[in-house]
């Protein structure tokens, strides 16, 4: 079973509530984000959605769209990124989850790079424009080399597409929250449930998170309540944005404290 | 043996290895609906009858065909004819498109409309038909685009649409494709994302390219009946491609009717300043579709650039990328001042001013013509009329301070 999968059951069965953090490789610059992602793992998430910067990122708000902007600005390369990747590995043992959009997975060849995520000691892809129809190479090489494979289950996924993603993800099935791209939101849609329990009516084992919209612990708790993990980013995002890797910190423990 | 297979005939998903649904998931079940109603009004000959009769009595179809021997003589010994799509209600041939889309979400029940624009001819047309369906409706265009198309801007406005200008990115079309997507992941439920082009997931590019058709039919006919023969060219400016694939269509399967392509080499091809996504772009994903693309070897897209808002994009239809490929067209690049001077020549020999982004057609049929034998024929689509780019024409010949 996939480490990231053994990991949510092994907190549920404790009755903990997981918390799955973003951060985009690169911003403000590669050195800065290592120690920004390697804080959030000391400080208390426990699986690392880690970003790659691209130019054209439409499930993305502007939270995150400005600070990927910003990676790529000050240089960010995907030459870069395994070595940042292997950096963060090494100084945690908290799963890292690769986040990206298919264009630069595509560029740099679906096969090397699944190789060298593994080899980098990467968890494995959350992919937020590749759907399972269009995903055959990818899950070939997932498939081979056992790396998570996140795809996402939507407010208005029928239940035979749900059926699909619960069939073919590994590590966790991403529920989006609510319609709409990332940013924080005040009330946490109550069609996140709904999804939910379709993902879980297919009977699957694999852990079903929650992401998009959340910004508070009270909603970290809440969804925890009906799912096996919250994930959050653009509060992350912000935190260290306007307050440095401390804000950050403190950020991460309030909402994995839950008060 | 085996019957040969039509060009004609391929829909999407895939064109080749090209298309596909490259979205994210949220957006499939609007895909579904979509493609699934489009089905349905296909089957139903009403809803040919309303497209029709809309085209008829209110987009001015069939637009004609001119001959223009003065500005054929400046590309040697041919003969030109356009496709007058500028002569269309709101002067291009966006209008095709957005009466059918209109029609279908309507059938969908969707009450709002948003739609992408570069040189504002999309949003316009779009605003048109939102008017004309009592749909509301929100165009995104680039803050740079804005600025360049700022006459647009103001008949989007009168027209009852909110224009949003879209400050991230390159702040052009690309951007405003992404500021759209955004809005119909978050509205799906009411909202019909209206797109321009024959790029996007499947099922845009042959939506698009269907609704666009009618002027390869129209004009494949019109040869036929007015002068006895079909053309050995048949050309069009190319950005996301939707003017010529809706003349190349009909003429896919005439074997002897070579099809020529011109984009936007802007500055030049040899520069980074250029919009030439077929001639100079690779392979990739770019809003939902695989197909031909600048990027550089991380996968970013790059910025195009061209002194033409409606090519100003660094990406492709997928079905153009298939053609490409299986060379039935080809595709060439044409640079912003070939483009200003077909501009002006057209507006001087033959008394018709075309829009920047057509002038590309023409500018490469004098480029090109004297490839061809004495007495060739040459079809062009004129996709638009150049009322909306006077500023930039002016500033450009200094007729303006």
């Amino acid at each position: 079973m996939s480490k990231t999968e053994e990991l949510l059951h092994t907190l549920e069965q404790e009755g903990k509530p997981a918390l799955i953090g973003y951060f985009p490789a690169g911003y403000p610059t590669v050195a800065d984000s290592v120690e920004a992602c390697v804080a959030m793992c000391e400080s208390g998430i426990d699986i690392l959605e880690l970003g790659v910067p691209y130019s054209d990122p439409v499930m993305d708000g502007l939270v995150i769209q400005v600070a990927t902007e910003q990676a790529l600005t000050n240089g960010f390369k995907l030459s870069m990124f395994f070595d940042l990747l292997r950096e963060i590995t090494s100084r945690v043992s908290t799963p890292v989850l690769v986040m990206s959009y298919w264009n630069p997975i595509m560029q740099y060849g679906v096969e090397r790079f699944a190789r060298d995520l593994k080899a980098a000691g990467g968890a494995g892809l959350i992919t937020p424009d590749l759907i399972p129809d269009e995903a055959a190479d990818w899950i070939r090489f997932s498939d081979e080399l056992e790396l998570d494979r996140v795809f996402m289950a939507t407010p208005s996924s029928s239940q035979a597409r749900l059926d699909q993603v619960a069939r073919l993800s590994r590590g966790f099935i991403y529920a989006v929250s609510t319609m709409g791209i990332t940013g924080a939101r005040e009330d946490l849609d109550a069609k996140a449930r709904s999804v939910v329990s379709g993902v879980k009516s297919t009977k699957t084992e694999v852990p079903v998170c929650v992401g998009i919209g959340i910004s508070t612990a009270e909603q970290v708790t809440e969804v925890n309540s009906y799912a096996d993990g919250a994930i959050v980013g653009s509060v992350f995002i912000k935190a260290y944005r306007d307050g440095g890797i401390e804000e950050l910190k403190k950020t991460v423990k309030q909402l994995k404290g839950g008060n | 043996m085996t019957e040969k297979t039509h060009l004609q005939d391929q829909n999407g998903p895939y064109f080749g290895e090209y298309g596909g649904r490259f979205v994210p998931e949220s957006l499939i079940a609007a895909l579904d609906q979509l493609e699934e109603t489009y089905a349905k009004a296909k089957a139903d000959p009403s809803f040919a009858m309303e497209l029709d009769e809309l085209n008829k009595t209110y987009v001015g179809r069939p637009s004609i065909i001119t001959e223009i021997p003065k500005f054929a003589a400046l590309a040697g010994d041919i003969r030109v004819f356009l496709k007058r799509e500028d002569l269309n209600h709101t002067g291009s041939h966006k209008i095709n498109n957005v009466i059918g889309q209109a029609l279908l979400a309507k059938r969908m029940g969707k009450k709002r409309i948003i739609a992408e624009t570069g040189a504002g001819q999309h949003g316009v047309a779009s605003a048109t038909a939102a008017a004309l369906f009592g749909l509301e409706c929100v165009v995104y265009m680039g803050e740079v685009d804005t600025q360049r198309q700022a006459l647009n801007v103001a008949r989007m406005k009168l027209l009852g649409a909110e224009v949003v200008a879209v400050t991230t990115g390159s702040r052009t079309l690309k951007d405003a494709i992404n500021e759209a997507l955004r809005d119909w992941v978050a509205n799906v439920d009411d909202t019909h994302y209206l797109l321009g082009t024959v790029a996007g997931p499947h099922p845009f590019p042959t939506i698009v390219r269907d609704f666009h058709s009618v002027i390869g039919r129209e004009a494949r006919q019109q040869m036929l009946d007015d002068y006895g023969f079909l053309p050995d060219v048949v050309t069009a400016c190319v950005g996301g491609g939707s003017n010529a694939i809706g003349l190349f269509h009909s003429f896919l399967d005439d074997e002897n009717v070579a099809l020529w392509g011109f984009e936007a080499a802007g500055e030049g091809m040899d520069t980074m300043r250029h919009a030439a996504t077929l001639s100079k772009g690779k392979v990739g994903v770019l809003h939902g579709a695989k197909s031909y693309m600048l990027q550089d070897e991380d996968g970013q897209t790059i910025e195009s650039h061209s002194i033409s808002a409606g090519l100003d994009y660094p990406g492709v239809g997928p079905e153009h990328s298939w053609l490409k490929d299986l060379n039935r067209a080809q595709y060439f690049g044409i640079s912003d001042d070939e483009a200003m001077q077909a501009l002006k020549a057209l507006s001087q020999t033959e008394g018709i001013i075309p829009a920047i982004e057509t002038a590309h057609a023409l500018a490469g049929v004098i480029k090109y013509g004297s490839t061809l034998a004495p007495g060739s024929t040459v079809l062009l689509n004129l996709s638009g009329r150049g009322d909306k780019d006077m500023e930039t024409v002016g500033r450009y010949f200094g007729f303006l301070e």
